[in-house]
């Protein structure tokens, strides 16, 4: 177990700055995870971490000492691939066993260790077998293994499920939740699956091209989101946003109605945007309306049903209505209302107000 | 699942195939079979007439202490020479994937030597190591050192096997660079998290790795030093002193071509088929087995 602390870190490639400076303290036994769409710098943060990448300025430490200087092998962290990074010619045993074969470990603890990662992660059959011989969650697991069995201070997580299907992806999940909660070890997971992010996380990073937008809670980035970018990525389907100007008069009033003063200042403002994620908005009569839209298509998915629409400017929206309702057809004009406290506002620079 | 194409009738199939099978019988199996036939006849000196002797050639050389010295020449050049030319190889291999800067020229520059054909090499080497000349002869000489490879059999061996290795470092350097860039990336760094140091990664994780292109190169390295090392030592050393460079691929050259004894040479050829034949049916079938993972 171990506290990490990133202070002002920063990443440049040669002349290209891509992680502009990220604060964050871990505490023991939390499970952070680093969410962002790709090229958002998420992987380059971990590889800082576990030192595979050099740190161009900035501080990382690990149980309150700097380690920025230090090899990945002195760091006492262990870190589980996107593609597992496997060693292809060895036996399962031989896999897990091979850091602490290097660390000098005598052979009888080596294989009590490894026989207890095995049983805990149901590998006990397949020690003897090679990598190529085991399917794609199995070799995540032999992956996840060889990180545990050498009871690291940090476990870190490389989009580790990205190379799974659908199904093994929420089991493995939940196994990767339940682990870390029962080894209780300081994790940081990268992800690019704001569902992977939702479900793993203590806390959450997420990255917009370089910058932590916002750290926290994953309920409270999804209530409070900091910025537009945020609101736009956590949360499925996504916000949708648009302008005042796409409103009415009187809708217009309901809107303004609804915020407070800072927010009420900011709508002058040309370029400020109104944000309303699709499960607030609910499909209403034609004279209380805050938003009126012309459908497109609708999805009945069963236990929800989105509406995809335009507003009279254009703008795409998307509602989310709970259960099956009445298919609206496309070119059907359509009234929603939003519910009290969800319009967020957001200035030009994408800046919650 | 294989993809297959699939011809209708033998005409298009058999025009494809043509040409490597007329390589194949021109330059293979009809010189292989000359080689066969006139291995059982002996020729007088000036070629007028031969005489049927069957196996006879076979028995004389067997029997002959210079053939087996042969044998072993050609045993200690050939394992030098692959040895030197791929350890060569992998040590540059391993520095150019290390290289981030720069490592485009640096890999030019080592594929150079092998565009240099092995007469031309031989001769490069044969100046520089010249006993009255030569470059590095006077270096050695100023160091207090005598090179004389003329004379000392040592010598022209160490020379033989530098000169026929170097232009084959540029060929193997390809493939081990091939081979090390084939390596996930990912395998390494999580060695390198497992505690493991430069070396034992090298040890344990990339030399494994990469065990089917050093098998692969060692089946066509000691081919090579073989049958192709001929030019180079032809130049360098004419298979001397005395019989010191005379590897089997030579003497083949100079008792058919030299001491005009047709009938041994074409015997010592079909010898040497055999052999490496021999070698790379073995080497296909035991060692290939282990190195795939």
């Amino acid at each position: 177990m171990a506290t990490i602390k990133l202070g002002n870190l920063k990443k440049s490639f040669g002349k290209t700055e891509v992680i502009h400076g990220i604060d964050i303290d871990i505490d023991e036994g939390e499970f952070i995870v680093i969410v962002g769409p790709s090229g958002c710098g998420k992987s380059t943060m971990l590889r800082m971490v576990a030192g595979l990448e050099t740190i161009t300025s900035g501080e990382v430490q690990i149980n309150g000492a700097r380690v920025n200087e230090l090899e990945p092998m002195d760091r006492n962290i262990a870190m589980v691939f996107q593609n597992y990074a496997l060693y292809p010619h060895m036996c399962v045993f031989d896999n897990m066993a091979y850091g602490l074969k290097i660390a000098k470990m005598p052979k009888p603890e080596i294989a009590e260790r490894v026989r207890a990662v095995a049983e805990m992660l149901e590998l006990e059959e397949y020690l003897q077998r090679r990598p190529r011989e085991l399917s794609g969650g199995q070799r995540q697991r032999v992956a996840m293994g060889r990180a545990i069995v050498r009871k690291p201070d940090v476990f870190l997580f490389d989009e580790p499920l990205s190379n799974l299907d659908a199904k093994l992806r929420v089991q493995m999940r939940l196994e990767i939740k339940e682990l870390q909660r029962s080894l209780a070890v300081t994790t940081l997971y990268v992800t690019h699956d704001q569902v992977e992010a939702m479900t793993l996380a203590d806390r959450m990073i997420v990255m917009n091209d370089g910058i932590a937008d916002q750290i926290g809670a994953p309920l409270d980035v999804y209530e409070n989101p900091a910025t537009a970018f945020v609101a736009g990525f956590i949360g499925s389907p996504a916000t949708n946003f648009f302008g005042a100007d796409e409103l009415t008069v009187s809708q217009n009033k309901a809107l303004t109605a609804a915020l407070n003063d800072a927010e009420r200042a900011a709508l002058d403002q040309p370029a400020t945007m109104i944000g309303i994620r699709p499960e607030h908005l609910q499909i209403c009569e034609p004279n209380g309306a805050c938003l009126t839209l012309t459908v497109n298509y609708s999805e009945a998915l069963g236990a929800e049903t989105l509406i995809h629409g335009k507003l009279p400017k254009g703008t795409a929206i998307t509602i989310r209505q709970n259960g099956r309702l009445p298919l609206p057809e496309g070119g059907q004009e359509l009234s929603a209302v939003w519910s009290e406290h969800s319009v967020m506002v957001f200035e030009q620079n994408g800046r919650r107000v | 699942m294989e993809k297959r194409v699939k011809f209708k009738g033998w005409r298009l199939p058999m025009l494809l195939l043509l040409p490597q099978l007329v390589v194949t019988v021109v330059f293979f199996f009809y010189p292989a079979g000359q080689a066969v036939w006139q291995s059982m006849f002996i020729s007088d000196p000036f070629g007028l007439k031969s005489q049927f002797v069957g196996l006879g050639n076979f028995e004389f050389l067997l029997a002959d202490k210079f053939y087996r010295a042969s044998f072993i020449t050609t045993a200690i050049f050939s394992g030098l020479t692959t040895l030197v030319s791929m350890g060569a190889a992998l040590y540059l291999a391993v520095l150019a994937d290390r290289l981030i800067k720069g490592s485009g020229a640096y890999r030019t520059l080592l594929i150079w030597p092998y565009a240099v054909a092995p007469a031309v090499a031989g001769v490069l080497w044969l100046f520089m190591f010249n006993s009255r000349v030569g470059v590095v002869t006077w270096y050695l000489g100023l160091m207090g050192y005598d090179w004389n490879h003329v004379l000392n059999d040592n010598e022209a061996m160490g020379l033989v096997v530098v000169a026929s290795s170097w232009g084959r470092i540029s060929y193997n350097f390809l493939f081990f660079l091939a081979g090390l860039q084939a390596i996930p990336k990912s395998v390494i760094e999580a060695a390198a998290i497992d505690g493991a140091q430069f070396w034992t990664r090298f040890r344990t994780i990339v030399f494994p790795l990469l065990s089917p292109t050093t098998f692969f190169l060692l089946v066509v390295n000691i081919v090579y030093a073989f049958f192709e090392t001929f030019g180079v030592i032809h130049t360098i050393t004419s298979g001397g002193p005395q019989q010191a460079t005379t590897i089997l691929v030579y003497k083949v050259f100079s008792d058919g071509f030299v001491g005009q004894d047709l009938g041994s040479s074409a015997a010592q050829s079909v010898i040497l088929l055999v052999i490496v034949g021999a070698l790379t049916i073995f080497q296909f079938k035991f060692i290939e087995r282990r190195v795939h993972y």
